[in-house]
């Protein structure tokens, strides 16, 4: 009765692994995707971890909207000001969520907004500043629904 | 498109402000079907700009990564009074523009 039980837990699990999958056929990205992506965006140029905070709810019940404040640590001056924050995903079928630009006169570099998440994942984020370097900042975020549910 | 943009509703010259704006879209991310199985084109928002007295003080290029009806929120400083003014178009090339009026009042 209970091993009954217990395979048709697993035949569900499997079968709502599969209608996950072929909601993105070959569209999820392997882990290494990211880097050449980075690379694309930096024009091959280093960036250095630090200076920038990804603050995003640490579990995420539903991937189809999760908030995300992106803020980066700069004093905004025309000399020293952040040029813009680039939101990259590991896991979604398209890699590059958002990109934002922004310039001295933000006074305050800090961005709010919502995403999809499809799944569980570390979310990455570039800043380029104004003397032509890259930070990056990442947050973990655990996805009990993802977004890529909604298709199918 | 209905938008909505929230200001102060005073604020002195030299001041950050925070700027709201959240556009009713439903930032398609083509990987949907409907109920006759056919998939739902792909369309989002994928650029929009602010100008504050005909300056660009802030422009965004979002994909399907972006969550529907989306929601931004950012920073700029007060310099007179006049107006916010969000210009974005989506994939489909329908465009929206949303104007709001900032009060500055002198430092």
């Amino acid at each position: 009765m209970t091993g009954k039980h217990i395979a048709r837990r697993s035949l569900l699990k499997w079968l709502s692994g599969l209608f996950c999958l072929s909601a993105f056929p070959l569209r999820a990205q392997p882990a290494d995707t990211l880097s050449a992506r980075v690379d694309e965006l930096t024009g091959g140029q280093t960036v250095t971890t630090g200076r920038v905070v990804v603050d995003t709810p640490r579990l995420a019940d539903n991937g189809h909207s999760v908030p995300m404040r992106l803020s980066v640590d700069s004093p905004m001056t025309a000399q020293d000001h952040v040029r813009s924050i680039t939101l990259l995903s590991p896991r979604n079928p398209r890699a590059l969520m958002a990109r934002f630009y922004l310039g001295a006169s933000a006074g305050r570099a800090e961005i709010v907004t919502r995403v999809r998440l499809n799944g569980t994942q570390t979310v990455l984020a570039i800043a380029e500043m104004s003397d032509g370097t890259f930070w990056s900042g990442t947050a973990e975020v655990e996805v009990t629904e993802s977004a890529c549910l909604d298709a199918g | 498109m209905v938008a909505r943009v929230q200001l102060p509703a005073s604020c002195r010259a030299g001041e950050i402000i925070t700027v709201r704006l959240v556009i009713q879209h439903p930032m398609e991310t083509g990987f949907r079907y409907d109920v006759r199985g056919n998939r739902v084109e792909k369309n989002v928002i994928s650029q929009l700009t602010c100008r504050y007295n005909e300056v660009e003080i802030f422009r965004a290029e979002m994909g399907s990564g972006i969550a529907a009806n989306p929601f931004l929120q950012f920073h700029t400083i007060a310099r007179q009074s006049g107006d916010l003014v969000f210009e974005w178009v989506d994939d489909r090339g329908v465009r929206g523009e949303e104007r709001a009026r900032l009060l500055v009042t002198e430092a």
